[in-house]
């Protein structure tokens, strides 16, 4: 771990321990299920984000994704479709529309700015004429049972979703820190030239962290339309995108590529559910909802720059010490 | 101020910089004043851009004076440092490569004209055509900066401190990528800049260079004084005794080495710089060939064809018989194939990542088993590395970033070398490292080829292909124009071959 991400963890325990005192209740069994639900909702994406951010891309088309995909998703089950094909089609979808992303980054060399921008537009505003801009539901009464157990179950109290995402943060954790892929991936964030002098497939590279973003997203899309059931393309997954960059900014990545952790994109996470349920158990008007998002993330950044020039002051003084002569 | 009237009288007294982790500096003095030229000496890591840096107020000094024209200052600013006429060529190059030639020389000080203070681009371009001549450039002022060689972003940078009146020139390794041409073309620079009552520091791993423009030499060690020449007393070997503390007997020990099958055949490749001239190349194993020529000649552009960097127009390379596929890095790599390349910052190293990274980086798939890399063996090989190119470094796991440039050079060379390839292009390796490493540089070349690499050396350093290589093969305007062996080897030949 980090030291980073230390100093983040202290922050999640602080803030957890401040809101338990002032509300009990965020401690009950009910609430801290709740709570792991929407952490391991939130997390999937926001893994996903962090894969393209480290390559010093961004991908802005998330919250769409979840929309389109959802709205598939539900459709065609309802229609009939068997959960399984259904959950494959969508996770090719996925696959296809990261593909798609990663080649017209690489191969047209469009910034992902760009390109995720027009995703964001084009994957909502299809989703929105898909359903007449109505809204995709199953029929009153149909049920999925091995399905919603999957998905949305609970197992000795700890959702699924949670552990789908426990599980996903693991493998995450080590591909990106174990192994070759993962150190590609931050060399060709940090320095693509010298990636490519380093014998690294850049293209492949970018083009591989776009897809598995999108995959991860499709497996998020998922689990967001079956717990929610019914999806209304015009709201569901507005803004996703930003609380997935939020995490992972926190998390220490930079959006200039090549630096941050897993661990610390978790953690991200687990802060803002956190903030998340301050704002409702301490009765703030929950249309302060984002301001206080926005603000913790601006107070985590800022300690974590002084953190650092701390440090290195530090190191400072410790050299000139060894001189054995002050100023 | 004007250097003919009012030339400059300059102080550094006790000055001490320390780096978390490094004490850069530690009491140093030095003095220059106008019409003087002063060269810098040291090993990697000494201490001498630092100091600089100090003169040109980009790093305040722990402790000590600046003492300028009789004023004492605990620090400058870079806008004093412009104020008091210094001007800094940067050992690291950083040119806006947004902007043209003219912009970049011009930066800050853009003539302007009219009511509305509109930029005039003419009389700018006016004003840097000059200077461009002066220094033997072959780009002109509206050219982009983003297509450069280094060598030409070298000569901006000169072009960009000759373009104010400067009272005081710093050349930190000015010439570090510069071949013999233009390296005399600036040594005569360097000496009207004298006449006009200019002092010039001058900071080079090229003694020679020293020898030919210096009136005075001081020496750092380990980022301390290490004693004062005057121009009597200035020679190679007291100059390397001072430096290093030892005396580095021989910098050439050259064998000759028995030319074995060869193992790299290029036929009529044609680059995208040069597409009408294909050339034509082989390579023996254990042996080393020169390839030397004026910047520009296309020297680079074959490496970097051959690397599958470049996109290739025309003609086949053969790895052992065997036709290597293009355009891609992955099978030059497979082929055996390394490329150490030129510019280090931007494409040999990660600056921000540990230096054990970074000389990992292309020998991963080696150092793990089903794509989970093995730590341990990574910082084994980053602690051998640094014991055979005896890498100055704090630790290992510092960024790459903290090292002084010739330690860095010496890590993009570990980083080539753990992949212990069977041919190795060598595009300017010593650009920026001491002789004590040089010499170690040319010895583990030696070596390599002992064992039957066959090695290429893009130098422009002509003493260096001279005495390190077998075979030279000269360029000039993308064709090969002449290939040199041992006996034929000699300064003049290289030259005409390279003005062909
Ligand atoms: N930003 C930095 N942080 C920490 N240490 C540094 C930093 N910059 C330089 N150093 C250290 O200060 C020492 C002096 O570095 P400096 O760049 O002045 O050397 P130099 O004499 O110019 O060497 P070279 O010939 O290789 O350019 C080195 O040990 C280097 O590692
Ligand atoms: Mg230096």
């Amino acid at each position: 771990m980090l030291r980073k991400d230390l100093g983040l963890a202290t922050l999640v325990v602080t803030v957890g321990f401040v809101v338990a005192l002032i509300n009990p209740r965020f401690l009950s069994p009910v609430n801290l299920a709740n709570t792991a639900n929407l952490i391991g909702l939130f997390g999937l994406f926001s893994i996903a984000e962090a894969f393209v951010i480290v390559t010093a891309g961004i991908e802005l088309s998330v919250g769409s994704v979840i929309a389109l995909l959802g709205v598939l998703f539900i459709d065609m089950i309802a229609n009939g479709v068997p959960w399984p094909v259904a959950a494959l089609i969508v996770l090719a979808l996925g696959a296809v529309i990261g593909l798609l992303h990663g080649w017209l980054i690489t191969r047209l060399r469009l910034q992902p700015f760009v390109v995720t921008l027009c995703g964001l537009l084009i994957y909502r505003g299809t989703a929105r004429f898909y359903t007449a801009d109505g809204t995709a539901g199953f029929k009153f009464g149909s049920s999925f049972p091995t399905l919603e157990w999957l998905v949305t179950g609970r197992t000795w109290g700890v959702p699924h979703s949670a552990v789908a995402f426990l599980f996903v943060a693991v493998l995450a954790w080590f591909v990106l820190h174990r192994t070759v892929f993962g150190r590609h991936l931050f060399a060709v964030g940090k320095n693509e030239e010298a990636a490519r002098y380093s014998g690294i497939n850049t293209r492949r590279v970018i083009v591989s962290a776009y897809v598995i973003c999108a995959v991860l997203t499709a497996v998020s899309a998922i689990f967001f339309a079956m717990y929610t059931r019914s999806v209304q393309p015009s709201s569901h997954g507005n803004f996703y995108e930003l609380y997935g960059i939020a995490a992972a900014v926190l998390g220490g990545f930079s959006l200039r590529g090549g630096e941050g952790s897993i661990v610390g994109v978790c953690l991200g996470v687990i802060l803002l559910q956190e903030l998340q349920n301050l704002v409702n158990l301490l009765g703030i008007p929950s249309s302060l909802n984002f301001a206080v998002m926005g603000s913790v993330i601006l107070f985590g950044v800022i300690a974590d720059t002084q953190f650092d020039r701390y440090r290195t002051a530090k190191r400072h003084a410790a050299t000139r010490a060894s001189l054995g002569k002050p100023r | 101020m004007n250097a003919t009237t009012n030339p400059i009288d300059l102080r550094l007294e006790d000055v001490t910089k320390i780096y978390p982790g490094a004490i850069a500096l530690s009491e140093v003095s030095l003095s220059i004043r106008g019409g003087e030229v002063v060269g810098l000496i040291g090993e990697n890591g000494a201490g001498k851009s630092t100091l600089m840096n100090v003169l040109g107020g980009t790093i305040a000094p722990d402790a000590g004076a600046i003492v300028a024209d009789g004023q004492s200052h605990a620090a400058l600013t870079p806008a004093q440092a412009i104020e008091l006429g210094i001007a800094f060529v940067h050992q690291e190059l950083n040119p806006f490569t947004n902007l043209d030639v003219t912009g970049n020389v011009l930066l800050g000080r853009e003539i302007r004209t009219g009511l509305f203070g509109r930029i005039d681009r003419t009389a700018m371009e006016q004003r840097v055509q000059p200077i461009l001549t002066r220094l033997g450039a072959r780009f002109s002022p509206r050219d982009p900066v983003l297509g450069l060689s280094l060598a030409d972003q070298q000569l901006l940078e000169i072009a960009k401190a000759l373009a104010v009146d400067a009272r005081l020139v710093i050349l930190d390794e000015p010439t570090s990528s510069l071949t013999l041409s233009e390296t005399q073309r600036l040594l005569e620079v360097v000496t009207d800049l004298r006449r006009e009552g200019v002092a010039v520091l001058f900071i080079t791993h090229r003694l020679n260079e020293i020898e030919q423009v210096a009136d005075r030499v001081v020496v750092l060690r380990d980022g301390k004084n290490a004693g004062d020449l005057g121009r009597a007393e200035i020679g190679r070997d007291r100059m390397v005794q001072m430096m290093v503390g030892r005396d580095v007997k021989r910098l050439y020990q050259r064998k000759a080495h028995e030319a074995g099958a060869p193992v790299l055949q290029i036929t009529d490749l044609r680059t995208q710089t040069y597409p009408e001239s294909p050339v034509t190349l082989a390579l023996h194993g254990g042996e080393i060939l020169g390839l030397a020529g004026l910047v520009g000649a296309g020297r680079t552009e074959i490496a970097r064809a051959l690397f599958g960097i470049d996109p290739v127009l025309g003609g086949t390379v053969h790895v052992r018989d065997r036709l290597l596929p293009q355009n891609s890095v992955a099978a030059a790599i497979a082929a055996g194939i390394s490329l150490v390349p030129e510019d280090r910052k931007a494409q040999g190293l990660f600056l921000e990542f540990s230096i054990s990274d970074n000389i990992s980086m292309p020998s991963l798939a080696r150092m793990s088993s089903r794509g989970r890399i093995n730590r341990k063996a990574e910082l084994a090989l980053a602690e051998s590395s640094r014991n055979r190119l005896s890498i100055k470094a704090a630790s290992l796991r510092g960024p790459a970033a903290e090292l002084s440039g010739g330690n860095q050079q010496k890590v993009v060379l570990a980083k080539w070398l753990a992949m212990e390839p069977a041919i190795i292009i060598f595009d300017e390796p010593t650009r920026g490292i001491d002789v004590g490493a040089k010499a170690e540089v040319y010895g583990l070349m030696q070596a390599l080829a002992d064992r039957g690499v066959a090695i290429v050396m893009i130098s422009s350093d002509m003493e260096e292909v001279i005495g390190v290589s077998d075979r030279v093969a000269v360029m000039s305007k993308g064709r090969i124009t002449g290939i040199l062996n041992q006996e034929q080897l000699t300064e003049e030949a290289i030259l005409r071959l390279a003005v062909e």
